[in-house]
């Protein structure tokens, strides 16, 4: 896999959520994807850095444009330094929310991008990377 | 009286014909903003306001009584050049230039004492540095009041709720729908409702980039309050890669009337409220024949 460009965005208030959609955006325009997949990429991303806000006041983004066997996607990567999810297992179900809201988030982002993959204990922080790739397959 | 507060009263008018050559010989002039004579006196206020402010002795502390005076000149002149529309840059260089005037009359008065006058320039320009930095605080703060307004209007004027039929009510939701805008739309209709007695609502959503989960749930929320109001409520302008994204997130919308296109919505609560809209067949003989 090559790592063709690659940017780092803070995200520490509301008002970040917007120019960041934006930006993944840009992004999916210029490898090419097409509306349904920017739609699904927009989404997800904008799911994961609600999380990072509400439950880890903020973080931050790695944007890349990525390539593999000729093939080109974008991977997002949240890094926040918040409380951690306890059982991420339990996290990933549909349902599941301990701030009251409809506890979709992370499910549901993982059924919109092609792959994902979080990492987080509780103390440490959580990492979720996810990749969409141009023709979304 | 130290030495600082002494050559600054004694050579204040020196100081001040320096200064005005400095600003005026400065290609960014902008005498087409202000007059060069306002300029002058802007400039001599604040170098006045500056003299007295050091009698006291204190060269430091900027936040003090002392200076309550020098920083609301400088606040005033700050904040109207904002919207006056001068640049950051011209602001800043008005406190700037002040300083290159001092040191120029410093350089000559003290150039056989080389300690004193090195003391003297480090503690003015201290001074003065401080003092262009509320130039710049106050600019900006200028400039924000402006954005925040605008964000107020904004908000006040994306929110309306229009009456599109006896009865029924449109609500054209653009851009992002955050908790504070919900608030607001649920807040607008919900009065508008009552207002207008009205039994359907369509909102749509033609206009907001990307539905994730938090979108949805608001939806859902304004759904539900309408719908303990006795009202019906439809969601109209569901683009294609919306839906799509809607089914991979989960977001169970099946028990929300839900259309593509606000025509749509318009036309199922015609239907509701028992309306139908027809072509009718004009004969010649009804007025508009040609």
């Amino acid at each position: 896999m090559i790592v063709l460009t690659k940017d780092t965005m803070q995200i520490l208030r509301e008002q970040d959520v917007v120019p960041f959609r934006n930006r993944v955006r840009e992004l999916a325009v210029k490898i090419g994807m097409s509306l349904v997949n920017q739609t699904k990429l927009i989404t997800a991303a904008s799911e994961l850095v609600r999380n990072m806000l509400r439950y880890a006041n903020g973080g931050k983004v790695i944007l890349e444009i990525i390539s593999k066997s000729a093939q080109s996607g974008v991977r997002l990567t949240f890094v926040d330094e918040g409380p951690g999810i306890a059982d991420v297992k339990q996290a990933m179900q549909d349902g599941f929310s301990t701030g009251r809201s409809l506890g979709l988030g992370l499910p549901g982002t993982k059924r919109l991008v092609n792959e994902f993959d979080i990492k987080s204990a509780p103390g440490q922080g959580t990492t979720v990377m996810i990749i969409h790739w141009k023709n979304g397959r | 009286m130290d030495l600082t507060s002494q050559l600054l009263q004694k050579h204040k008018k020196r100081i001040l014909e320096i200064w005005m050559q400095n600003q005026l010989a400065d290609v960014m002039l902008r005498d087409d903003l202000m007059t060069n004579d306002e300029l002058r006196r802007q400039s001599e206020e604040l170098l006045e306001a500056l003299a007295r402010a050091v009698t006291s002795g204190n060269l430091d502390n900027i936040y003090s009584s002392d200076y309550e005076q020098i920083t609301e000149i400088l606040s005033d002149i700050s904040i109207t050049r904002a919207r006056q529309g001068f640049s950051p840059r011209e602001t800043g260089m008005f406190v700037l230039s002040l300083k290159q005037a001092i040191n120029a009359v410093y350089e000559q008065e003290l150039s056989d004492k080389p300690a004193e006058l090195y003391r003297e320039i480090s503690t003015i320009n201290k001074l003065l540095d401080n003092l262009s930095i509320i130039t710049f605080e106050t600019y900006i703060k200028g400039r924000e009041e402006v954005i925040l307004r605008q964000t107020d209007e904004i908000n006040e004027i994306s929110t309306p709720v229009i009456r599109v039929w006896e009865g029924i009510l449109a609500l054209p939701i653009i851009g992002t729908l955050d908790s504070a805008r919900t608030q607001i739309v649920m807040e607008n209709l919900l009065q508008e409702i009552v207002n207008t007695g009205s039994s359907i609502a369509i909102l749509d959503i033609s206009g907001v980039p990307a539905v994730d989960s938090l979108v949805a749930q608001h939806l859902i929320k304004t759904v539900s309050a309408t719908r303990l109001m006795g009202a019906e409520c439809i969601i109209s302008g569901i683009r294609a890669e919306i839906a799509q994204t809607i089914v991979h997130l989960g977001i169970d919308l099946s028990n929300i009337k839900t259309k593509a296109s606000l025509a749509h919505a318009l036309q199922l609560a015609f239907s509701m409220r028992n309306v139908e809209v027809r072509k009718i067949n004009r004969t010649p003989m009804s007025g508009l024949g040609r």
